[in-house]
């Protein structure tokens, strides 16, 4: 076999070696995505009755509680960006970053000094690469989050907006996470998770303003706020984890599918000059073969006369 | 036909159960309350405790709650936990272990939890 010949024949078992990876891992995020995708169904209820909960609580309550007014002067915000563990996944952790790098540059130009907080080991390495400070950041769980996990994340947050900004605590509280559109798109969104802004938890809970029932609280509005917005964060960045996760897997689908397919292409392109490579051989034996006879046939005629 | 009020019994991760009801009973921090339908609108604080449901077809479903809401209005309750487990779900000798276990390792939160189950299942 010619040596053209050898080298093609070993790429396309490379390459078909790599394929076969490829299509593996997009078959795996495929029925992650539809795990994850359910994850985010089960977490819904509860999510949805929270937020009727608190719209009803706030807005019956007349109370200043901290995680619903708005500093006067804001100084000093949290960021808390959701990224994944794992890469393969295209543009899917770029994307999230850049969102985090411009929201926190806003919130810089408006003055406020910026605390950092990640998930996931993608965004870490981001930052720890730029040797920036991170306030805390979590790794290990981003494929399949529980909801330990997103109180895990929520407790330091919650402790660090009750505080006074004085004394290190912060006034708001962003969070980035890669919104589930479907299948085909995810998009990074950044959302103000507090102060807590009624109108917008009002929308969500998708109710129209009609009149709220007068609710009796047990056993009184201030402790029942108290208790339930960290039950709120928590669930809000339950859902963003749970909604980050099918995004990564989805991501990760896609750019596998797009690996499979390009590397099927490269087989394809490589067969075709392995075929002529082994074509060229056959016919250089032929013509070798051809010229070789003729050359004997000269010889023997010569020696015949 | 008897009043009824309809009950949602989420988890942070899953709607545990729901269905309709005559009488759920339920421990807030300031001690037990019963709603009945036609209560005026409510919403309280829930102590780690069992939750009784008795519901329209008779039957009682009893399930351990750890910490949480309750809110009603319009004859609709939502009972809102993080941890939420029927007590047909819970396995009463694994409980015990864990309570034993919690015990050893004075571990309060866990202790409390092994022994919310057992008394949901007790009440069963």
């Amino acid at each position: 076999m010619g040596a053209q010949l050898r080298v093609y024949k070993r790429r396309i078992k490379s390459v078909t070696a790599t394929k076969k990876i490829t299509k593996a891992m997009e078959m795996i995020a495929a029925s992650r995505v539809v795990k994850a995708q359910r994850k985010v169904q089960a977490s819904t209820p509860y999510a949805t009755e929270l937020t009727r909960a608190v719209t009803a609580v706030a807005t019956g309550a007349n109370d200043k509680h901290p995680l619903t007014t708005e500093a006067e002067n804001p100084s000093r915000a949290a960021v808390l960006l959701l990224s994944s563990d794992r890469g393969l996944a295209g543009a899917f952790n770029s994307n999230a970053i850049k969102a985090a790098e411009k929201l926190i540059a806003k919130l810089e130009g408006e003055g406020r000094a910026v605390d950092i907080y990640v998930v996931g080991r993608r965004g870490v390495a981001h930052f720890n690469f730029r040797e920036r400070k991170l306030s805390d950041t979590w790794t290990g769980f981003t494929d399949e989050p529980t909801y330990a996990d997103a109180k895990k994340v929520a407790a330091p947050l919650i402790e660090a907006i009750e505080k006074d900004t004085a004394e290190g605590g912060v006034d708001e509280l962003h969070i980035i996470y890669t919104e589930f559109v479907s299948m085909m798109t995810q998009t990074a969104v950044e959302a103000r998770l507090l102060p807590l802004s009624l109108d917008e938890v009002a929308k969500e809970a998708g109710e129209p303003d009609t009149l709220r029932p007068l609710y009796d609280f047990e056993p009184s509005a201030e402790d029942v706020l108290d208790a339930l917005l960290p039950r709120y964060v928590e669930s809000r960045i339950y859902n963003a984890l749970l909604q980050s996760a099918a995004s990564k897997h989805a991501a990760t689908r896609r750019a596998m599918k797009s690996a499979t397919d390009n590397a099927g292409d490269l087989i394809n392109n490589l067969s075709r000059l392995a075929n002529a490579a082994r074509q060229a051989e056959i016919t250089q034996e032929i013509s070798e073969i051809v010229g070789g006879t003729a050359a004997l046939a000269d010889a023997t005629a010569g020696s015949d006369k | 036909m008897a009043a009824e009020l309809h009950v949602e019994l989420v988890a942070a991760d899953r709607s545990v159960w729901s269905g309709e009801a005559t009488l759920v009973i339920a421990r807030t921090t300031s001690g037990d309350i019963g709603v009945m339908p036609g209560h005026q609108p409510l919403l309280g604080v829930l102590e780690s405790g069992p939750v009784t449901i008795r519901t329209s077809e008779g039957a009682t479903v009893v399930a351990a709650v750890h910490g949480g809401f309750i809110s009603f209005a319009d004859d609709k309750l939502s009972l809102l936990a993080e941890i939420c487990e029927l007590a047909d779900e819970i396995d009463a000798q694994r409980a015990e272990r864990a309570l034993e276990r919690a015990k050893t390792d004075s571990d309060a939160a866990a202790e409390r939890r092994a022994e919310v189950r057992l008394r949901a299942v007790s009440v069963r």
